[in-house]
């Protein structure tokens, strides 16, 4: 290697940039959207796993009355964590790594506005993600629930509640940061001629979910201070005995946690509105409603927060106040299910793996949106609230919803991210375990909560009629696991050489992803296109004939039509600053809880990263 | 493709039977699987009228799930792949899409007002309503009447056919209380007093349980409401006023004589000098069915398990293991039945 010459003699200034592009230093240090997406991606994956396991203990558990598989503290932590870590760690972070990945290359830009802070918001997640986890070896895990109401959450002896609150505290950090990022780059950094309206569904998506977190995110932010300053300094934001008050926390809990669930589902229903257009070779049905439902639904998140407290005893005219607004945030999102099936009507569908898990997201998340209604009947809500019947409901939304969305995306960009396709065959039996997992766990919850059965229960007695469904929930968890066994093992088999070679553009799609080659080269774009169109590059492709039919382009299109102008374009270069930034952050977390003096170091190892980060070189020299 | 197909077959029939399982499942469920909590099988009023609202929802809903799941299936049957199919290539149908918006916004505003009106109605208090004082605790629930001057824990007793209003009341953390069968959830928070109204329709013991995560044994507290004809009520009533009666021989009395050393901090004993509030008075605890939150039947070998390691049976109570040796244990339990 004769170029290694020229690089040993040099002398590295320690502000000097890293210029790995390979190997596991080119990971740590890449500023590149699209590796921070598969970094974002498998980490997820990673605790999907782990909350999955968490998952198959409890249901193990509650599979027979009065079992002994768990013990209630034991319960009480696996519960608490499964949720903590399906929403902050899973369905959270996925969105981002489809963000991350796609939103750069749906727009036509070369790299997101910010890639460093890009890179600090992963480093910050994993670490966060790590952080609480570790509360595990340390002592006991948070067992307040992932919704820690207070008081109890600020009573409760292990310091499983001190990790969950500055654990969601620095996983907040890193959501902000990417919402940030997110906001600036779609605003700003759009390809000639891709107005607001032109922009992809999933594009609209990202910039709701973008903003729903900037404004969220503060307010879970005060109360984790709130929480964690009562249980580690002593203040009384929740002790009644000193004029606290404990619903304070669930007002601000679930003024962040509504538009949560939409910041959790918002991603998936902009990937179901990529894969069901490509799929049914038709245009989105009505884009202009399904992009005004996802903002409305943005803002109406906003208002119906103290649906999750009608048990609180807010008074008729707050209850009742709060039914309308529930009722009729179910108006956008009917509209959109109707979009979806008006965009498959007339098309010519192809089943393939992602499109199942597209069709399976509409029609499972019809039965979650009709739960849902049914919750806003106010003096019904007081009897099935707390119970599984809900637990089956944001399943529905959450699973049913986000998770088959999720698995769509990664059916359908697969071949962009990694050059081939997932197999098919084993992709349907994926898709089919999973459907039929998910019903036989998350159906007979309907049924056991309407017979009684409450949420967050170690144990429950024989007698109750609960038994039957209870263990076909259990096996229903089962095979859900076997689900992912099989699609672990799909990702697995499928890398195999040219297997399932893919080109750029494997399945006839519509948006600006495609024209490029897979896996798509550093700088994404050799040159920057100019749009004309909504769903630009089938236009490139097509046009509408007599009979409104599509009419190919004469031959070739536009995919891969530029090559190796690679020379002249410039990206930003790797950055070791945001990991020991966020390394920082993560020692001034454990220091909060088990030394405050080592805040200091933390923080000044933070503050150094961030020193470096302004102060290293633009690009490497 | 041959595999796609056989699968999709494959896959339809699986749906197919699944739903059809599902259904008879369901169907029978609802024969013979009545529990004790089962909602949809109101016996009061306030129960009444939620499952009420709750049958026009549910038609409703299940009318438009077999609706638009009919229209997807179809859509998905109607437009696959086939050869010679070409996608029509239209962008949207505005006047359809306004009508499907109106359907739904027109459904829910007519929801809207039989669910403001309940609000609405059932946050009033009836008159001749007879109060109960509620206090939650970890994990179990006291009631006072405080016209009747009357404690007792886990089992409230009512007359039937009287509005029964409850002030509700938390001493440690969030609870919830909830019986299933008469009425709907109330949050039980520390701070505050919130109120709920019942009635019983018939004289039966109705179940019902904690709600809001309380805790390590929030499973374990459950609760019980026993409904009486007025009269019988009245009775009952009058035999929990009366103090309870000395025990005066055998190991009951030695019994006494340990409750006293050990267990007066915390428990009450009308009658004797035992006046701890901090657990469950215990003056006519033997005419309980059920103790520790309703968890456990009153039976003598659960008590001695009680008595004898109360963490052990029930994960988190706060009442503390005393180490009494066997004959300890069979003298207190000897005498906690007394308490009649
Ligand atoms: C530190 C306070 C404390 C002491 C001392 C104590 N208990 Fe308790 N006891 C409690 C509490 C609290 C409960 C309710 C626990 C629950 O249901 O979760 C309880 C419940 C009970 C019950 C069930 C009552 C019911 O109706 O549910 C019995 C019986 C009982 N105790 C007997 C005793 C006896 C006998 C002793 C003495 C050996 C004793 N307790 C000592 C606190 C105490
Ligand atoms: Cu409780």
């Amino acid at each position: 290697m004769a170029t290694a010459v020229w690089e040993q003699p040099r002398r590295r200034n320690i502000f000097a940039r890293p210029t790995a592009t390979t190997g596991w230093y080119s990971w740590v240090t890449t500023v590149d959207h699209k590796k921070i997406g598969i970094l974002y991606g498998v980490t997820a994956f990673v605790f999907f796993l782990l909350g999955g396991l968490e998952a198959l203990a409890l249901r193990t558990q509650l599979a027979t009355p009065d079992a002994d598989v768990l013990s209630a503290d034991l319960y009480n932590q696996f519960f608490t964590m499964h949720g903590i870590t399906m929403i902050f760690l899973v369905v959270m972070p996925m969105g981002v790594a489809f963000f991350n990945y796609f939103v750069p290359l749906m727009i036509g830009a070369r790299d997101v506005a910010f890639p460093r802070l890009n890179a600090l918001s992963y480093w910050i997640f994993l670490f966060g993600g790590i952080f609480i986890y570790s509360s595990f070896l340390l002592g006991g895990a948070p067992d307040g629930g992932w919704f820690g109401y207070a008081p109890l959450s600020t009573k409760l002896p292990t310091d499983g509640m001190d990790f969950y609150a500055v654990g969601l505290q620095f996983l907040g950090i890193a959501s902000l940061a990417g919402a940030v990022n997110f906001i600036v780059t779609i605003l700003n950094m759009r390809a000639p001629g891709m107005t607001l309206m032109r922009m992809p569904v999933f594009i609209w998506m990202a910039l709701v979910v973008s903003f729903l977190l900037l404004f969220a995110m503060p307010v879970i932010a005060v109360a984790l201070f709130e929480l964690m300053f009562d249980r580690l300094f002593g203040t009384n934001f929740f002790q009644v005995a000193a004029g606290g008050d404990p619903v304070l926390w669930q007002h601000l809990f679930w003024l962040f946690g509504h538009p949560e669930v939409y910041i959790l589902i918002l991603p998936a229903m902009g990937i179901v509105s990529e894969v069901l257009p490509t799929f049914s070779r038709k245009p989105l049905f009505g884009y202009a409603a399904v992009v005004f439902a996802g903002a409305a639904i943005g803002f109406m998140g906003w208002g119906v927060w103290a649906h999750h407290m009608f048990a609180v005893g807010l008074g008729p005219v707050a209850n009742a106040a709060f039914a309308l607004s529930t009722m009729f945030i179910a108006v956008p999102t009917g509209v959109k299910i109707f979009n979806w099936i008006g965009t498959m009507w007339g098309g010519s569908l192809r089943f393939n793996t992602s499109m199942l898990f597209s069709v399976g997201f509409v029609a499972m998340f019809i039965i979650g949106g009709l739960s849902g209604v049914s919750h806003s009947i106010v003096p019904h809500d007081a009897q099935q609230t707390d119970t599984y019947y809900v637990v089956a409901h944001f399943h529905y939304v959450l699973f049913g919803g986000a998770l088959f969305g999720i698995m769509s995306g990664l059916y359908y960009w697969w071949p962009k991210i990694f050059g081939h396709r997932l197999g098919e065959g084993l992709g349907k039996l994926n898709f089919w375990l999973w459907f039929i997992g998910f019903n036989l766990t998350f159906g007979p919850m309907h049924i056991v909560g309407l017979q009684g059965m409450p949420r967050r229960i170690y144990t429950y007695p024989d007698g109750m009629g609960w038994n039957l469904w209870n263990l076909m929930e259990t096996v229903g968890a089962f095979v859900i696991a076997v689900s992912t066994l099989v699609f672990l093992v799909n990702v697995a088999v499928s890398r195999r050489k040219g297997r399932y070679e893919a080109g750029a553009d494997p399945w006839d799609a519509r948006t600006l992803e495609w024209s490029i080659p897979s896996p798509p080269p550093e700088y994404n774009f050799a040159e920057i296109p100019v749009i004309t169109h909504r769903d630009d590059f089938w236009h490139k492709k097509y046009f509408v004939g007599p009979g409104k039919t599509a009419e190919p382009v004469f031959s070739g299109g536009a995919a891969e039509a530029e090559h190796e102008a690679e020379h002249h374009i410039h990206m930003p270069s790797p950055s070791y600053f945001p990991v020991i930034a966020a390394f920082g952050l993560l020692v001034a977390a454990y220091a909060v809880i088990f030394g405050l003096p080592a805040v200091a170091i933390g923080l000044l190892i933070t503050t150094l990263g961030f020193f470096g980060w302004v102060f290293e070189p633009g690009a490497a020299e | 493709m041959e595999l796609f197909r056989g699968l999709k077959a494959r896959g339809r029939r699986f749906l197919l039977g699944v739903l059809a399982a599902s259904f008879a499942l369901f169907g029978s469920a609802c024969e013979t699987n009545v529990g004790p909590q089962d909602f949809l099988t109101p016996e009061g009023p306030v129960a009444r009228r939620a499952d009420g609202l709750w049958d026009v929802t549910f038609a409703i809903a299940v009318v438009i799930f077999v609706v638009v799941e009919a229209v997807l299936v179809f859509t998905l049957v109607k437009f696959r792949r086939r050869p010679g199919r070409e996608a029509a290539q239209f962008h949207g149908n505005t006047k359809l899409e306004v009508i499907l918006t109106l359907i739904p916004t027109l459904i829910l505003a007519g929801l809207a007002v039989p669910t403001v009106k309940a609000i609405a109605d059932l946050s009033k208090k009836s008159e001749g309503a007879l109060d109960v004082t509620v206090t939650a605790k970890q994990f179990w629930w006291e009631y006072k009447y405080p016209d009747a001057g009357v404690v007792t824990a886990n089992e409230m007793h009512v007359p039937t056919r009287t509005p029964i209003f409850l002030s509700l009341e938390s001493t440690d953390v969030i609870h919830s209380f909830w019986i299933p069968d008469l009425t709907g959830t109330q949050d039980v928070i520390p701070g505050r007093t919130n109120n709920m109204q019942f009635i019983a329709d018939e004289p039966g013991t109705y179940w019902g349980q904690c709600k809001e995560y309380c805790g390590l044994s929030h499973a374990n507290m459950r609760l019980r409401v026993i409904a009486h004809e007025p009269a019988e009520f009245e009775r009952w009533l009058q035999d929990q006023s009366q103090p309870a009666a000395n025990a005066t021989s055998g190991a009951a009395a030695e019994g006494q004589q340990i409750f006293l050393q050990t267990c007066v901090n915390c428990h009450a004993v009308q009658g004797t000098e035992a006046k701890g509030t901090i657990g469950p008075d215990l003056t006519h605890f033997a005419s309980r069915e059920t103790f520790a939150g309703a968890t456990f039947a009153n039976t003598t070998e659960n008590l001695r398990k009680w008595v004898d390691h109360p963490a052990a049976i029930k994960p988190g109570a706060p009442m503390p293991d005393y180490g009494l040796s066997a004959q300890e244990i069979d003298a207190v339990v000897a005498y906690l039945q007394t308490l009649e």
